[in-house]
């Protein structure tokens, strides 16, 4: 499974939101931060504003803000936005001008894309959150034993608060 | 999960797991003033393909009505440490991917793709 890039900035930006709800953020603000359009992104949010995932905020400068459950929300339930899953949509061609080889292939393909979509529907936001603080617990301790002495560490995603310091990152 | 009855299989289980422990067999359940509100089963196992013994827990339920209150967390917490005591340093598990409820407890718990890759096929009659 290929995730395009807008399913991509979607789960980013939704774990920037996630992982501090009460926090308004602008979409130039994720935008700046992955090196991506203000009005590429501003479709990725609306569509997530459509969805119930974030609201929008009014009043100065505007943005999001979180509004989904995180212990409901899924990674599919995101990437589901985004994508077409439907193999009839990837395959062009009619049942019937398919080869042995294209089915095989396509059955190994399909095996692939079932153990993806699984993975991705069985965490949630929260287990996301708790997976990412582990990375940060775990690069932290690995940082204290390199050098002996405590040392910030910058993780892949950094919490809100730290987001000033946090280098631009550009999604591939 | 199947929607299959499997009586006299989970019939041995209570049997062979329920009385007491022995042999690495763990039959938790919790308790809430006196009404069984959830449980977890498992063993250790030595494993096979070259693996370290683990801990494997290959059923786990909580009532519906009160699910979300912490208590498989702590049926799981409590089967972890009664693994660690008898000396296991992996907790395994497997089921359907398409029991999202249960492989999302699981993945709340920590637990990831570990390095075994089940296989099956239909066997021909």
């Amino acid at each position: 499974m290929r995730l395009q890039k807008n399913t991509s900035l979607a789960l980013y930006s939704v774990i920037e939101f996630a992982i501090d709800p009460a926090r308004r953020i602008s979409a130039a603000e994720i935008a700046d931060k992955y090196g991506v359009s203000s009005h590429h992104l501003a479709k990725v949010l609306s569509e997530l504003a459509r969805a119930g995932v974030v609201e929008s905020v009014r009043g100065v400068g505007g943005g999001y803000r979180f509004s989904g459950n995180a212990r409901r929300l899924t990674l599919m339930d995101i990437i589901q936005l985004f994508e077409d899953f439907d193999p009839r949509a990837r395959e062009r061609r009619e049942p019937k001008e398919l080869t042995a080889v294209d089915m095989a292939l396509g059955a190994v393909l399909s095996e692939i894309d079932e153990i993806a979509k699984a993975t991705f529907s069985s965490i949630t936001l929260a287990t996301m959150l708790r997976l990412i603080e582990r990375q940060q617990s775990g690069a932290t301790t690995a940082a204290v034993r390199q050098d002996g002495e405590r040392t910030a560490v910058r993780p892949g995603i950094p919490r809100s608060r730290d987001r000033k310091s946090n280098g631009r990152r550009k999604l591939a | 999960m199947t929607g299959l009855e499997k009586r006299s299989y989970w019939r041995s289980v209570y049997r062979r797991y329920g009385d007491a422990e022995q042999a690495g067999r763990k039959f938790l359940v919790a308790d809430a003033g006196g009404r069984v509100v959830g449980f977890v089963i498992g063993e250790v196992r030595d494993w096979e393909f070259g693996s370290q013994p683990c801990g494997w827990v290959f059923a786990i339920d909580v009532r519906p009505d009160i699910r979300r209150s912490g208590i498989g967390t702590r049926l799981l917490e409590a089967i972890c440490a009664s693994f660690r005591r008898a000396g296991v340093r992996k907790l395994r598990t497997m089921l359907a991917r398409d029991n999202t409820l249960i492989l999302s407890f699981f993945r709340s718990q920590g637990m990831m793709a570990g390095l075994f890759i089940p296989l099956e096929m239909d066997l021909e009659t």
